[in-house]
């Protein structure tokens, strides 16, 4: 595999408070290829935005970043700040929102918004820009791609204004997409459209895609690895198959036995006792080991290792799948 | 999918001005009597204003056409020496006060608009530099702005018309004076423009559009001009409607205090002024008609302003 797209080494983000500071992300280390879909799932809280925001430099003060670091193609983008992060914000990352109702603006059609876009970042004239802007939203599967060009979003439903969304975001071709709960907004049989083109394009295209998502159907369906944040670490990273039929993690293992399953004729959902811990409360050792049916008396002492201290793929003293002896 | 395109093809677009007609604020407008009849008198006035020329059965200002014999004529009475006969009278030097209401009303009108136009020109763009950069830019533009209003804005036009008029040489005075009106009441009306564009604007920034605008690399200029400006208009535009009506009330307030238009160039507030003096000596009309069209005037500005905001505020649809 050539260089990673992006490369985050231990990441730490921290925000300032008047009781301590808290660590929304807390050493995260992850790599993302061209062409490669990596997954971000966890519970509200964990940290999957704050990390995607770090990377396209969106923190909102007292948030920053205080150690670790950011590569785009092996260059450090952490530091960046005014024109610099400008220029390279849609050139070479783009970001697709949540809710593609707020996500455009309602006084001007989608054709002025895409190559206004355009025409800021890539050397072309108008009239081509035009005609790029009528590709984009061809290439995302709008209808009649070149009459829609002049309609306003409020003339387009929401699955539709999402392709627009996305339409914006690699319309100057930019090689690293984050992608924030891209499908939340959207009803079920849209999602699984909206996954499905964000495959397309990525495989496509080559391009990189940071989907930060909860829902565990939506990584099994598009992501190839998949990250598990828990309590702004990484609990799990993984090829997608290997950590959705054999996770190592015991909060992962949970994730997977609370998804419902039709088949297996379950009554009751299952589901992972208690509830993940506030960020200015966290328990001394691991911080999943309140909630972990396995939990050693080391977990309760000794924080969790990272990721790279054990096999790279969970962070946890007792991995699932594994003797206990083999880290003890 | 081809039923879907051909249908999209075939679809006709109205003109803009059918659909102009069949908006929300054109469907509102047919249905507020008072909105219609304040338009209907402002257009009247605005109109009348522009022909003054034309429509004018004297003018004013030519002196040479001018008949002392025919000062003081009673409104619709012929004229004790001349026979000569005015639908509103005449003032002390025998001016028709028709005539010089139609054009005292050019006068007041262009300052006003002019006025509130330079005032909404610095008000939008302090207000979107202050919303949309914040820190030390909003901060001195607003502590200015909160400095202006605690004094009374015809206080801050006078203070600017008497540096205005110290400086400018006496024989461009009454020339410069009407420019110099404008500039006094344009530059002590931009305060709350930019309170509520900065208010918008603190709004619209937290939109996820701006956001998005912001992620897809544009810069803050066009961001501030193509993605807040227009999302902010609504309320501009209410404010600048009712602050026509404050301007030539304003304009008429300084020239009524013998620091606006000189009597040379007459506006409404001029012709009150003048008239004024003749108030208890029997000659009423020199005072009544101006007065009345100034009321006239300013009050279907502020009904049609009022009207505005009801419409443009989706809450009270």
């Amino acid at each position: 595999m050539s260089d990673p797209v992006l490369s985050v080494r231990d990441l730490v983000v921290e925000i300032p408070t008047r009781r301590g500071v808290l660590r929304p992300v807390d050493g995260v280390s992850y790599d993302i290829a061209a062409g490669e879909i990596l997954g971000v799932v966890g519970e509200s809280g964990a940290g999957k935005s704050m990390t995607g925001n770090a990377v396209i430099g969106l923190l909102d003060r007292p948030a920053r970043i205080t150690s670790g670091e950011i590569l785009l193609t092996g260059q450090p983008i952490h530091r960046l700040q005014g024109e610099a992060l400008r220029r390279l914000r849609g050139r070479r990352m783009g970001m697709i929102f949540q809710d593609p109702l707020t996500s455009l603006n309602p006084l001007l059609t989608v054709g002025d918004q895409l190559t206004e876009t355009i025409l800021e970042h890539l050397d072309v004239s108008p009239a081509e820009a035009r005609e790029r802007a009528v590709a984009a939203l061809d290439e995302v599967g709008i209808p009649a791609a070149r009459q829609r060009i002049g309609s306003y979003p409020h003339e387009f439903s929401g699955g539709m204004r999402q392709r627009v969304v996305i339409a914006l975001a690699l319309c100057a071709e930019p090689e690293l997409v984050i992608a924030d709960e891209p499908t939340t907004a959207l009803d079920v049989s849209v999602q699984a459209q909206i996954v499905a083109l964000l495959k397309r394009l990525c495989r496509e295209r080559g391009v990189a895609v940071m989907l930060v998502t909860h829902d565990m159907g939506v990584i099994a369906e598009a992501a190839d690895r998949v990250a598990v944040m828990y309590a702004g670490r990484l609990a799990e990273l993984g090829p997608v198959r290997d950590v959705v039929t054999a996770a190592r993690h015991p909060y992962t293992a949970g994730l997977m036995a609370s998804t419902p399953d039709a088949s297996r004729g379950q009554r009751r959902l299952r589901q992972i006792p208690g509830a993940m811990p506030r960020l200015d409360a966290l328990p001394v050792g691991c911080a999943f080991h309140p909630r972990c049916d396995r939990a050693e008396p080391r977990c309760r002492q000794t924080p969790g290792p990272t990721l790279s201290a054990c096999d790279g793929r969970a962070a946890c003293w007792f991995p699932l799948g594994q003797p206990k002896e083999v880290l003890a | 999918m081809s039923d879907h395109q051909a249908e999209i093809e075939t679809r006709r677009t109205p003109g803009r001005l059918a659909r102009a007609w069949d908006s929300d604020l054109a469907y509102s407008f047919r249905h507020a009597p008072v909105a219609m009849v304040s338009a209907a008198v402002v257009l009247i006035l605005v109109l009348s204003a522009l022909l003054a020329p034309w429509i004018a059965p004297y003018d004013p200002f030519d002196p040479g056409s001018l008949n002392l014999m025919n000062g003081f004529t009673p409104p619709g009475q012929p004229n004790a020496f001349t026979q000569e006969t005015f639908v509103l009278g005449t003032d002390d030097q025998g001016r028709d006060v028709f005539s010089t209401i139609l054009f005292g009303m050019r006068i007041s009108l262009f300052v006003g608009f002019s006025a509130v136009l330079l005032a909404m020109v610095i008000g939008v763009v302090l207000g979107l530099l202050a919303g949309y950069l914040g820190g030390w830019v909003e901060s001195v533009i607003m502590r200015v702005a909160d400095i202006q209003l605690t004094f009374p804005a015809i206080l801050v036009a006078m203070l600017i018309f008497g540096i205005a008029k110290g400086i400018t040489p006496p024989a461009y005075r009454d020339q410069m004076a009407i420019w110099v009106l404008i500039l006094a009441i344009g530059l002590s009306d931009w305060v709350q423009f930019a309170r509520v564009v900065r208010g918008a604007t603190l709004v619209e920034k937290s939109r996820d559009y701006v956001q998005a605008a912001r992620l897809v690399g544009r810069r803050p200029f066009s961001i501030m001009i193509r993605h807040i400006l227009p999302n902010v208009l609504n309320p501009v535009l209410v404010i600048a409607t009712i602050s026509l009506a404050l301007a030539i009330i304003a304009e008429a307030t300084l020239s009524f205090l013998g620091v606006g238009a000189p009597p040379t160039k007459p506006s409404l507030g001029t012709l009150i002024r003048i008239g004024q003096g003749f108030m208890f000596s029997g000659e009423w009309w020199i005072l009544l008609f101006p007065a009345l069209t100034l009321l006239a005037l300013a009050l279907s500005i502020n009904l049609l302003g009022d009207w505005l905001r009801d419409a443009l505020n989706p809450r009270l649809r």
